[in-house]
């Protein structure tokens, strides 16, 4: 018969549906990377921005006014606000990915969970309560804490809501959802306790903590959260393979040799240690989690090294575009970028939910 | 060498194994058979190391099973479960590469998800998505991926459970062969089968499971009797010894009054 050639087509078709996902997933993060540099209340000409870059390599910065106007715009405003969010969007995303793996359950984003509105619940107790601990260090090494207590608050309601909803290697939907509300909105109560208790130089606004903002990017903050982001991203990787026979069954995948307890270890503190840095630069920003690794499940297949290196590029173009809507639509006045992941992203969720809505038992 | 030493599972008072013993050698195949609820397919689930036994050992090699690393195990013996469900829109193609070893080329790993879907009859659904399958195809599938494991990692054991649940007869047939053939080069297999009939056809030695307990083992042709079909599963049927080997007219099958 044709086994013979309907195979390799078979393969191939798998890695080729991967390769153009993942090519056209970079092409929009660099679109979105020059847009978010231009835009803003100066327009400056995309290939400006471009020219602009070729002299900050160069080591050197254009001379003459308004090219040198525009070189302190885009290199010490706009770009820390553009890093940060292409970061941000790359580990919401991925954590995403990892998260659904390790559920084996394409709902689970982590701040539909709660795992993100715990790590803010975390972050704030932190600022209040222990800041003042370690204020005397410098500001670099005391700047750490707060990303790690994000990481610990996320990491505790991560595995809290894996031992309430998973038995025996399943999760149902039903359960991760329940579990993720309760969870998320005994941290979300927490958090505004916490904060109307503090007086106000303590924290910023409560919508940064529940909507999420980019608008306090710097290239500190960016050192301090970049090894937890770059954990979460070489990590996921590494534990590809497992996650792929993980969509198996449990016990499935330790046939094939995964070594399941450490897979699933692993995999709940990198997502708690790339959602705990994100949203301890960034606040709690919804659906980027859900929306970014279903569309690229659908592009580049389920196999977790192309889809999560889709994600990384796809979740980092989205938050940045989300947040050059954030600041430009209402301006002078900037939205909550997390009002506009949700306006994206919860229709989004409701489609699914309707398409999926017989296996979810509606 | 494979072997479970008595055995013994309970669950919340509940035994489910009593102290079995099992012994899988290379170019053999050994069929479990019994009524639902026997502890057949817990006693596979020790076997392959995915439950620990509360009493008595399993031992691979001379080593015990509790000692050896998931990836070893993986290169020793594979398991076709009972469940096919696969989370995410995975391929044909992709679920049957799952148990291979990463240290495969692209080329070599195309050459044997090939060959695997081939044997069980699935070259032409290599580029489906494995949710639209039927139940038969999925579980075919599941077994081109246990194919596959043991072709890529020489696998010595093979443990099936129940691999012809939803299969048609001729299907059935190419698993029963696939199996065979296991076991002529070399291979053991291990599979829990519902059918006496396939399993008098297909295996070296029947192993009789009830309530936990081992109660009949040996040649199908010594173990298969009307008496242990009574012990077993408490129906009066009539055995007979034609072609080769015994087999049962479930016609002549009667509950007890």
């Amino acid at each position: 018969m044709s086994s013979a050639a309907s195979l390799p087509v078979a393969r191939s078709r798998s890695m080729r549906r991967g390769t153009t996902s993942i090519a056209v997933s970079g092409v929009l993060l660099l679109i979105a990377i020059v847009a978010s540099l231009a835009i803003g209340p100066v327009l400056i000409a995309p290939l400006d921005v471009v020219g602009i870059f070729g002299h900050a390599l160069a080591g050197t910065r254009p001379l003459d006014g308004v090219a040198m106007r525009d070189a302190v715009v885009i290199l010490d405003i706009r770009l820390p606000r553009t890093v940060l969010t292409v970061l941000v969007g790359a580990a919401l995303a991925a954590g995403g990915a990892v998260l659904q793996g390790v559920f084996r359950n394409p709902l689970a984003d982590p701040a539909l969970v709660g795992v993100s509105t715990s790590a803010a619940f975390a972050a704030v107790l932190w600022i209040v309560f222990g800041y003042a601990a370690v204020a005397w260090l410098p500001s670099l090494v005391a700047g750490f804490a707060l990303p790690l207590a994000a990481f610990l608050g996320s990491l505790i309601s991560t595995i809290l809501l894996y031992r309430i909803a998973t038995h025996e290697g399943r999760t149902s939907v039903a359960m991760l959802l329940f579990t993720g509300i309760a969870i998320g909105a005994l941290a979300a109560a927490g958090t505004g306790l916490v904060i109307f208790v503090a007086s106000d130089q303590q924290l910023r606004e409560f919508t940064f903590w529940t909507l999420g903002s980019a608008g306090g990017a710097n290239w500190q903050k960016i050192a301090i959260a970049l090894p937890f982001f770059l954990a979460l991203f070489a990590g996921s990787l590494r534990l590809s393979r497992g996650l792929d026979a993980l969509a198996l069954g449990e016990a499935e995948a330790f046939h094939v040799g995964i070594d399941t307890q450490f897979l699933k270890r692993a995999s709940i503190v990198l997502v708690a240690a790339g959602v705990g840095a994100a949203v301890s630069v960034s606040g709690v920003i919804g659906f980027i989690g859900l929306v970014i690794p279903h569309l690229l499940r659908l592009s580049a297949g389920p196999m977790h090294r192309p889809l999560i290196l889709g994600c990384i590029l796809l979740g980092g173009a989205l938050l940045t575009a989300s947040d050059i809507v954030a600041r430009t639509i209402a301006a002078p006045a900037e939205v909550p970028v997390g009002v506009v992941t949700a306006i994206l992203g919860a229709p989004y969720f409701l489609y699914l939910v309707h398409r999926n809505r017989t296996a979810l038992g509606g | 060498m494979y072997a479970a030493r008595a055995v013994s599972v309970s669950v919340r008072g509940k035994t489910l194994l009593d102290g079995v013993d099992l012994r899988l050698d290379p170019g053999r195949v050994v069929a479990v058979v019994g009524p639902n609820g026997a502890g057949k397919s817990t006693l596979l689930k020790v076997m392959a190391g995915e439950r620990r036994p509360d009493e008595g050992r399993v031992e691979l090699d001379g080593r015990p099973l509790a000692e050896c690393p998931a990836a070893y195990l993986a290169t020793r013996r594979a398991v076709l479960p009972q469940s096919i469900d696969v989370v995410f829109p995975f391929l044909v193609s992709e679920v049957v590469s799952l148990g291979m070893p990463p240290s495969l080329t692209a080329r070599e790993c195309n050459l044997l998800v090939e060959r695997a879907l081939d044997a069980v009859e699935l070259a032409h659904l290599g580029a489906r998505i494995y949710g639209t399958l039927s139940g038969g195809e999925k579980q075919r599938t599941q077994l081109a991926r246990v194919l596959a494991q043991v072709w890529s990692r020489e696998c010595t054991y093979l443990l099936l459970d129940e691999p012809t649940s939803s299969l048609d007869l001729a299907h059935q047939l190419v698993i029963l062969r696939l199996a065979r053939a296991h076991a002529a080069s070399g291979g053991g297999v291990l599979m829990i089968l519902h059918d006496l009939n396939l399993a008098s056809m297909a295996a070296d030695e029947i192993v009789a499971l009830k309530g936990g307990s081992r109660i009949a083992s040996g040649r199908p042709s010594v173990v298969v009797t009307d008496d242990l079909i009574a012990a077993l599963y408490g129906v009066r049927a009539e055995v007979r010894g034609v072609p080769e080997g015994p087999f049962l007219l479930p016609q002549t099958a009667q509950l007890p009054d």
